[in-house]
């Protein structure tokens, strides 16, 4: 009884730097924070999606121009740093998409719906996210 | 009628947040098998991915109309996230008021630059 009386801390107002950083996520947490912060992500890149969406389809030239952009740069930016911003864009992609699936289960199956298979199933999403983030990007920096 | 609206508006309960959720869970679906589709035409592809291959999977009017849809629901689908996310971190009304507004035209204005570069091709 006495051990129960003692008083647990209270969070009341967050401070981003001291408090967040003590925070131990479990797997589960840190796919539903990093489903927020992937989206985001891609949110304000929108314009840089479609900005490769329109070079790369819309004429040889064009597509040509889209190429040089990542192998040699524009103006005073590197070509390595815009195969950065598209490294970053296909981790959010990779992950938003397979957390979204394990939504989409977690929706429709109540088995799912479990400590275990939540916690299975955030290390799957991590594991696999990152994972193929680095094939890809091996290729993007032309490793194979 | 019991009065619904005022101070005494009921904001919980049946159906309130059910639309927005089941429009991202339809969206989710659909751009997830876009992914796909145009994953499945990527593969198919015989050698190196060049200009004419790239653009010819874009170029159909059937995949106009799907990728149409898609820019759709992307916009719809970022509404409804990135509104969740304003209304769980930012507390103050006007700043979450021009945040949503800028928000609807960066997400109108992209949709636009989409669709009509699809059209263009």
């Amino acid at each position: 009884m006495t051990e129960l009386a003692k008083k647990r801390p209270e969070f009341r107002n967050i401070n981003a730097f001291k408090d967040l950083t003590t925070y131990r996520l479990p797997p589960a947490g840190w796919v539903s924070i990093l489903h927020r912060v992937s989206g985001v992500i891609m949110f304000l890149l929108l314009p840089f999606i479609l900005w490769m969406f329109d070079t790369s389809v819309s004429s040889e030239i064009s597509f040509a121009k889209f190429k040089a952009v990542f192998n040699v740069g524009v103006g005073f930016v590197p070509g390595w740093f815009f195969k950065l911003v598209a490294l970053a864009l296909m981790w959010a992609y990779l992950h938003h998409f397979i957390a979204g699936l394990r939504h989409l289960w977690m929706d429709v199956s109540h088995d799912a719906v479990s400590k275990e298979f939540g916690k299975s199933s955030a290390l799957f999403t991590l594991v696999l996210s990152i994972a193929l983030t680095l094939v890809l990007g091996a290729k993007l920096f032309g490793l194979y | 009628m019991s009065v619904n609206y005022g101070s005494k508006r009921i904001v919980v309960g049946a159906h309130y947040g059910l639309r927005d959720w089941l429009s991202q869970r339809v969206t989710a679906a659909l751009m997830a098998v876009f992914t796909v589709l145009v994953l499945a035409q990527l593969l198919l592809v015989k050698g190196p991915i060049g200009y004419d291959a790239w653009a010819g999977i874009f170029s159909s009017q059937w995949m106009k109309v799907i990728t149409f849809s898609v820019i759709v629901s992307l916009a719809w689908h970022v509404w409804v996230g990135v509104r969740d996310i304003f209304m769980d971190y930012i507390k103050p009304v006007g700043v979450r008021l021009a945040l949503q507004v800028f928000t609807i035209v960066w997400l109108v204005a992209c949709a636009g630059w989409g669709i009509q570069v699809l059209w263009r091709l």
